[in-house]
């Protein structure tokens, strides 16, 4: 195979099934129509449809939400008639002084370094395929690859949360009520899902072919 | 669901050429000895494997999961006793309490990866699985299959049991946290579902499928 070349499905014209992964021959189209997969009937496109600018917008939408979900508080410990509000990292911050050191490290992993790590990643893909980089390609993919798998593990503090609240429940001794900020961390968590999920892999390769393509 | 003028047409590159999901570069299939894995030479995706006796492991593994979601479900996560008193909640309580103070829309994303999303998933793998096991495709089998791989990534078994056990520490400074039977079915669940995904091999399923038409 000639290595400055290298054969992919869309120089063939074959487009692969999103569902099945069948491979079927796409002629061009007229704008706006759709051809559906012969084995499965899904929706057949060469590559994610607005792959980047439904990417953006997702990312960007789960920038500015980040900021809510960091600074309101996820939960209220009511006690005694008197709420203490719980933030992310104040959450973070009662387990080390409890001493729960391991437990205190997986929270802020999960909680804080991981939706960070997520939407700067998810940014970096997006702004190094629009300027068609050519640099490791291969790299990028595995870090889109990670970004993809490791989002789930934020929801963490949310599920803590659901359970707590159906737990705490001593009336006027103390109770747990759910937070405006718990709202805005599973927003972020669930909508960079999305930004991942429209970001299409495979754009980070079609830049090491002709540039003047597509 | 293909017209005839479709500008798609079967041919038979689609059983003889594989296409890389992250780098869309083209592979011809070649057969492969049981357990082996092919993968992408230029981005290293895993392009294809073959597993023994996919349909009935996985069948039996997705039944045992049933089994435990049934438990999971049913049966008290955490006893949380303080003063005398015991309190206990279950997943589904959880979801009902969020909902009941006015969370609804965090309700639902709890609600749907903790118990909608695997349960589904486990009911569209027997749906499928099962009538292939006894040699022939169910009806509407190729929008079921699809939508199991749709329902994947937000079937979050095991990021819920981690924030069970997070709760569980938390509070067993102030209170007595009593684990329940749901607890260690959770645990076992998520060892089963893992091990159904494992044992899965979806290509081959779809092959069925096309001989068949």
């Amino acid at each position: 195979m000639n290595p400055a070349l290298p054969v992919t499905a869309a120089r063939a014209a074959l487009a692969r099934c999103h569902a099945c992964h069948r491979l079927s021959r796409m002629k061009p189209l007229p704008p706006g129509s759709h051809v559906h997969c012969p084995r499965c009937g899904a929706a057949l496109h060469l590559r994610k449809p607005d792959s980047l600018a439904r990417a953006w917008a997702l990312t960007l939408a789960a920038y500015i939400l980040y900021i809510p979900a960091n600074t309101l508080p996820i939960m209220t410990v009511v006690s005694m008639g008197h709420g203490e509000p719980d933030t992310i990292l104040s959450g973070v911050r009662a387990l080390i002084a409890g001493g729960l050191w391991p437990l205190a490290l997986l929270v802020f992993f999960a909680s804080v370094v991981v939706p960070v790590l997520k939407l700067f990643s998810l940014t970096y893909l997006l702004v190094s395929v629009q300027r068609k980089s050519r640099w490791r390609p291969r790299d990028r993919t595995v870090l889109y690859r990670i970004t993809e798998a490791v989002g789930r593990w934020s929801m963490i503090d949310v599920f803590m949360i659901s359970i707590l609240v159906a737990l705490v429940k001593l009336g006027s001794i103390a109770t747990i009520e759910p937070g405006a900020g718990a709202m805005a961390f599973a927003a972020v968590v669930v909508i960079t899902m999305f930004a991942a999920m429209s970001f299409d892999p495979r754009l980070i390769w079609d830049a090491l072919e002709n540039p003047d393509e597509r | 669901m293909s017209d005839p003028d479709a500008p798609v047409f079967p041919l038979p590159v689609a059983d003889t050429l594989v296409a890389c999901h992250d780098c869309d570069m083209l592979y011809r299939k070649r057969p492969l000895r049981e357990g082996e894995k092919a993968r992408c030479g230029r981005c290293g995706a895993l392009l294809y494997t073959r597993k023994p006796n996919s349909i009935e492991r996985s069948l039996t593994l997705a039944l045992a999961a049933l089994i435990l979601f049934v438990l999971a479900n049913a049966y008290p996560l955490l006893n949380f006793q303080f003063q005398g008193r015991v309190q206990q909640s279950s997943v589904l309580s959880g979801v009902r309490e969020l909902y009941a103070q006015g969370m609804w829309a965090l309700a639902v994303v709890v609600f749907v990866a903790s118990i909608l999303a695997p349960l589904l998933k486990i009911l569209a793998l027997l749906y499928v699985l099962l009538p292939l096991h006894f040699g022939r495709p169910p009806w509407r089998m190729a929008p079921v299959f699809r939508w199991i791989e749709t329902l994947h990534p937000w079937a979050m078994t095991e990021v819920y049991l981690l924030g069970v056990l997070v709760a569980f520490v938390k509070l067993s400074d102030i209170a007595t946290i009593v684990p329940g039977v749901a607890l260690y079915s959770f645990a076992a669940l998520i060892v089963a579902m893992a091990a159904t995904d494992a044992a899965l091999e979806p290509e081959a399923i779809w092959e069925r499928l096309e001989t068949r038409r």
